[in-house]
C-alpha cells in the first residue's frame, strides 16, 4: 500500500459513512426523498415556464381579472387539513391505533378531494369563460402547472386509497409502514409545492 | 378506431425506407422465431426477463446499446455517402426529407438509446460490486428503468415500418416541431419515446444515488470509495437533477401539440427560445451525465494496467464534483446567437472556459498516474490513451466555441458537428469501449481477444481523425450542418475523405463484433478462474468471475482505498470463519410488463388511438398496483451454499 493511501486512513475513526449499509426503512425512504426531489425539479421547470410567460396573454384574460382568492383559500385550507389528518394518520398506525388510523385516513381523502373537486371546478368556470389552456401562453403555462399540481394530487389520492386497503388487509406490516412513510412524505411534499403555487400564481397574480 | 394510423403509414412507395423496414421486421421475427424454435422462451424469461438482478440488467443494457450503435451507424454512413455524393446540382440518392429523418434518428438514438445505455449499463453491472453490496437500492425498479429504456427504443425503431420519424434534429427545436410544421407522426414518436425512456433513465438515477450513498460496504467511506463509484454518483445526481427538466420540457412540447397550447408556439403568446433554454438546462448536464462515468472507466483502467495506485485521488474526487455542478452554469453556450447580449454571453463564456479546468486537472491525474507506472498495452489501456489525446483536442475546440465572438462565426457549422464527435466519440464511446474490454471478464468468466481488439480500437482512432478532422477545415470553410446537398464543389473532397473515414470505423465495429463472436467460441481456452485477471484493485475483482447471484459471500470490510489490492498485500484472502443466510430478491416480470404497456400506450398515443392509450395506461397502473400488493418473495441462500462457493472461488484464486 503506498504512503498515499495510508494517509487517507484514520485507524480508529469509523464514522457514519462508514458503517456498512443502511436499514431497509432508511433505504426506502432515503430514495423516496430523492424521488421528491426530482419532482420538485420538475415542478420548478413549469414555475420558470410561468414565470417567463405570465405576461403573455395575448390580448386575452390575465390572472387578475381571473382568480378568485376566496375560491383559492378554500382550496389551500382543505389541502394543507388533509396534510395534518396524514401526518395523525401516520401517528396513529405507528401506535397500532387502527381505528385512528383509518379514520385519519379517510378525512385525508375527503379533504384531498375536496381540494380537487375545487381544482376541477375553477377549472371548468375558466374554460366556460373563454379562459381555457389554449387561449394563451399565459393560461398554457397556468393551466399546465397547476394541473400538474392536481395530477399528483390524483395519484396521491389513489394511492392513498392502495394503501388503505393493503393496511387494511395485511396489517401494518413493516412493508405496509415504510410506504405509508413514502406517501406521507409525497403528500407533504405537494403542500410545499402548493404554497409555492398559491403565492407565485394566485396571491401575485391577483393583485 | 385506429386514429390516423391507415395503411399509408407504411412506405411501399418509399424504396429505401421499405428496404429498411423489411429487414427491421424480418430480423425481429428472425429472432422470435428463433427464439421460439429452440424452445429458448423459458429460459430468456426465467434469467433475462424478470431478472431483477443489477448484473444481468447490466448487460442487457449493454446489448441494448451495442445494438442500438449499429441502428445509429446505419444512419451514419447513410449520412456520409450522401454527402460524399451531393455536390454541385447533384441531389444524391436519399431526398430532402428522408435525410431528415435520419440525421435526427442518428442524434437521437446514439445520445438516448447507445450512449445511456452503455454507461447505465457498466454503472449497473459494476457499481454494486465495486462497493461491496448485494444489489442495487430497488431491484425491481432497477428492471422497470431497464424495460422502459428498451421501449423508447423500439418506438424509434417502430417508426421505420410505420409511419416516419421526426426531421427536426435530435432536440426537436420548435417552432419547427410545432404541429404547425410538423403534422406528421415524426415528433410524437421522438417525443413519445424519449418520454417513456427519460422516466425510466430517472429512475435510474434514483436508484444509484441512494445505491452508492446507502448501501457501500462497512468500512468503505467517502474517501474509500473507487473513482468510478464517484464519478458514478455524480452522474446519476445530475441525472436526478436534469431528466425531470426534460420531462416538463417534452411535456409542454407534447401538450402544444395535443392541446393546441401555446408554451412554444409562434402565436397565442408562446415563445420559442424558452424551450431553448428549457432543453439545454437538461442538455449540457446531460453530456457530463456520459463523459462522467467514462472518465471514472479510465482512472479504473489506468490505475490497473499501471499497477499504481491513481495520482490524486482527491483531487480527482474534486474535479468530479466541480463538474457535476459547473455543469448547470453553461447551458447558454448552446445559442450564444439568442441575442442574450454581451453581458449574459460573457458569463456563459467564462464558465464554459472554466469547466474545462477541472477537466484538464484529470487529464494530469492520468499521466502522471501513467509516468513510471508498469503499463500492460491490453486493449482497455489503448482505448485510454487514445481517449486522452483525442479528448483533449475536442476539450480546445470546444474552449474555441465558448469564445461568443468565435461562437457566431462557427455556431451551426460542421465544426460544431466535428467538436462534439470528438468529446462524444473519443470521450463516452472510448469510455464506453474501454469499459467493455476490461469488465467483461468480470460480467463473464473469460476474457475477450486481444489481437481483434486492437484491430477495432486502431480503426476507431484511425477511422475517427479521417472522418471527422475534415469537417473542422469543413466548417471554417463555411459549411454549415444538417445539409442534404450543396453547391460548393470544393468541399466535395473534404466528404469523401470522411465518407472513408466513416468506412473506417465501420471495420472497429466489425472487429468488436468479432472479437465477441471468436471470443465466445474459443472461450473455453480463455477462462478466467481467478476472477481478478487484470491483477486489480477494488473489490469487484475480489469475488468469482461471473460474480455469484449475491456478489459476495461474506460482506467486504474495507480498510483503505483500493481495498482489494489491500487485502492481497496483507494476504487476508482466507475463508470467513462463519456464513450467514442470505436473502435476495426473487424475479419479477413488473418490468417487463409495465413496458409492453408503455409500447402500447406510446404508440397508441403517436397514432391518436385514444382508447387504446387509455387502455394502454390503465393496464401499466393495474401492474404496477397488482405487483405493489403482492408481497415480495425472497429466495434465501443456505450458509452452507455460501460456504462453498467462497472455498471453491478462493482455491481457484490461489491455484493460479
Amino acid at each position: 500500500m503506498s504512503a498515499h493511501a495510508a494517509t487517507l486512513e484514520r485507524p480508529g475513526e469509523r464514522g457514519l459513512s462508514a458503517a456498512g449499509p443502511a436499514s431497509v426503512r432508511i433505504v426506502v425512504g432515503y430514495g423516496f426523498w430523492i424521488f421528491l426531489l426530482s419532482d420538485i425539479i420538475m415542478f420548478s421547470a413549469l414555475f420558470a415556464t410561468y414565470a417567463v410567460l405570465h405576461e403573455q396573454t395575448a390580448g386575452g384574460p390575465s390572472g387578475r381579472e381571473l382568480f378568485a382568492l376566496r375560491h383559492v383559500a378554500i382550496e389551500t385550507l382543505s389541502l394543507l387539513f388533509s396534510s395534518y389528518t396524514c401526518g395523525l394518520a401516520l401517528l396513529a398506525v405507528a401506535r397500532r391505533q387502527m381505528r385512528a388510523f383509518y379514520l385519519c385516513a379517510g378525512l385525508t381523502f375527503v379533504l384531498g378531494a375536496t381540494f380537487l373537486g375545487l381544482e376541477l371546478a375553477e377549472f371548468a368556470g375558466l374554460i366556460s369563460r373563454g379562459a381555457g389552456p389554449s387561449r394563451s401562453a399565459f393560461l398554457s403555462a397556468f393551466f399546465a402547472l397547476v394541473g400538474l399540481h392536481g395530477a399528483h394530487v390524483t395519484v396521491g389520492l389513489i394511492w392513498l386509497t392502495f394503501m388503505v386497503a393493503q393496511t387494511a388487509y395485511r396489517g401494518p406490516r413493516d412493508f405496509v409502514r415504510r410506504r405509508l412513510l413514502c406517501f406521507s412524505l409525497f403528500w407533504h411534499a405537494l403542500d410545499i409545492i402548493w404554497v409555492a403555487l398559491l403565492t407565485l400564481v394566485y396571491l401575485m397574480g391577483a393583485r | 378506431m385506429f386514429g390516423k394510423l391507415t395503411w399509408d403509414a407504411i412506405p411501399f412507395d418509399q424504396p429505401i425506407p421499405m428496404a429498411g423496414s423489411l429487414f427491421m421486421t424480418v430480423l425481429i421475427f428472425g429472432i422470435l422465431g428463433l427464439v421460439s424454435r429452440k424452445g429458448w422462451w423459458p429460459y430468456l424469461w426465467r434469467e433475462w426477463l424478470t431478472s431483477v438482478d443489477h448484473k444481468r440488467i447490466g448487460i442487457m443494457y449493454v446489448v441494448l446499446a451495442l445494438l442500438l450503435l449499429l441502428r445509429g451507424f446505419i444512419d451514419a454512413i447513410m449520412m456520409r455517402s450522401q454527402q460524399a455524393l451531393a455536390a454541385g446540382g447533384a441531389q444524391g440518392y436519399l431526398p430532402p426529407e428522408h435525410y431528415d429523418q435520419i440525421f435526427s434518428a442518428h442524434g437521437t438514438i446514439m445520445i438516448f438509446f447507445m450512449a445511456m445505455p452503455f454507461v447505465i449499463g457498466l454503472m449497473n453491472f459494476v457499481v454494486p460490486l465495486q462497493i461491496g453490496a448485494r444489489d442495487v437500492a430497488f431491484p425491481v425498479l432497477n428492471a422497470i428503468s431497464l424495460w422502459l429504456t428498451a421501449t423508447g427504443a423500439l418506438l424509434v425503431n417502430m417508426s421505420l415500418v410505420v409511419g416516419n420519424f421526426a426531421r427536426t434534429g435530435w432536440l426537436g427545436f420548435p417552432p419547427l416541431s410545432e404541429l404547425q410544421f410538423s403534422p406528421d407522426v415524426g415528433v410524437d414518436y421522438y417525443l413519445w419515446s424519449l418520454q417513456i425512456s427519460g422516466i425510466g433513465t430517472l429512475l435510474a438515477g434514483i436508484n444509484f444515488v441512494t445505491t452508492i450513498l446507502k448501501l457501500r460496504a462497512p468500512g468503505m467511506s467517502y474517501m474509500r470509495m473507487p473513482v468510478f463509484c464517484w464519478t458514478a454518483l455524480s452522474s446519476n445526481m445530475l441525472i436526478v437533477a436534469a431528466f425531470p427538466v426534460l420531462t416538463a420540457t417534452f411535456g409542454m412540447l407534447l401538450l402544444d401539440r395535443y392541446a393546441g397550447m401555446h408554451f412554444f408556439t409562434n402565436t397565442g403568446g408562446g415563445n420559442a427560445m424558452l424551450y431553448f433554454n428549457l432543453i439545454w438546462v437538461w442538455g449540457h448536464p446531460e453530456v457530463y451525465i456520459l463523459i462522467l462515468p467514462a472518465f471514472g472507466i479510465f482512472s479504473e483502467v489506468i490505475a490497473t494496467f499501471s499497477g499504481k495506485s491513481l495520482f490524486g485521488y482527491r483531487s480527482m474526487v474534486g474535479a468530479t464534483l466541480a463538474i457535476c455542478v459547473l455543469s448547470f452554469t453553461v447551458w447558454l453556450h448552446h445559442f450564444f446567437t439568442m441575442g442574450a447580449g454581451a453581458d449574459v454571453n460573457a458569463f456563459f463564456g467564462i464558465m464554459s472556459m472554466i469547466i474545462a479546468v477541472p477537466t484538464g486537472v484529470k487529464v494530469f491525474n492520468w499521466l502522471f498516474t501513467l509516468y513510471r507506472g508498469r503499463l500492460r498495452y491490453e486493449p482497455p489501456v489503448l482505448w485510454a490513451i487514445g481517449f486522452m489525446v483525442t479528448f483533449v483536442i475536442g476539450g480546445l475546440t470546444g474552449v474555441l466555441l465558448a469564445v461568443p465572438p468565435a461562437d457566431f462565426v462557427l455556431h451551426n457549422s460542421v465544426f460544431l458537428v466535428a467538436h462534439f464527435h470528438n468529446v462524444i466519440i473519443g470521450g463516452v464511446v472510448f469510455g464506453a469501449m474501454a469499459g467493455l474490454n476490461y469488465w467483461f471478464p468480470k460480467a463473464f468468466g473469460f476474457t475477450l481477444d486481444r489481437r481483434l481488439g486492437i484491430v477495432s480500437f486502431w480503426c476507431w482512432l484511425v477511422g475517427f481523425y479521417v472522418a471527422f478532422m475534415p469537417l473542422y477545415v469543413l466548417g471554417l470553410m463555411g459549411m454549415t450542418r444538417r445539409m442534404q446537398h450543396y453547391a460548393d464543389r470544393a468541399w466535395q473532397p473534404y466528404l469523401i475523405v470522411a465518407g472513408i473515414g466513416a468506412l473506417i470505423i465501420l471495420c472497429g465495429i466489425a472487429a468488436t463484433i468479432a472479437q465477441l463472436v471468436v471470443s465466445i467460441r474459443t472461450r473455453q481456452s480463455r477462462m478466467d478462474r481467478t476472477g481478478d485477471p487484470w491483477n486489480g484493485r477494488t473489490l469487484e475483482w475480489s469475488t468469482a468471475s461471473p460474480p455469484p447471484i449475491y456478489n459476495f459471500a461474506v460482506l467486504p470490510q474495507v480498510e483503505s482505498l483500493d481495498a482489494f489490492w489491500a487485502m492481497k498485500q496483507a494476504g487476508k484472502r482466507a475463508p470467513a470463519g462463519h456464513y450467514e443466510a442470505i436473502e435476495i430478491p426473487g424475479n419479477s416480470a413488473n418490468g417487463f410488463v409495465t413496458a409492453f404497456f408503455a409500447v402500447i400506450t406510446g404508440f397508441a398515443m403517436i397514432w391518436h388511438i385514444w382508447w387504446l392509450a387509455i387502455l394502454g395506461l390503465l393496464c401499466a397502473a393495474l401492474t404496477l398496483l397488482a405487483f405493489g400488493w403482492i408481497e415480495r418473495k425472497e429466495i434465501e441462500i443456505s450458509p452452507e451454499q455460501l460456504a462453498a462457493d467462497d472455498r471453491a472461488h478462493l482455491a481457484a484464486a490461489s491455484a493460479a
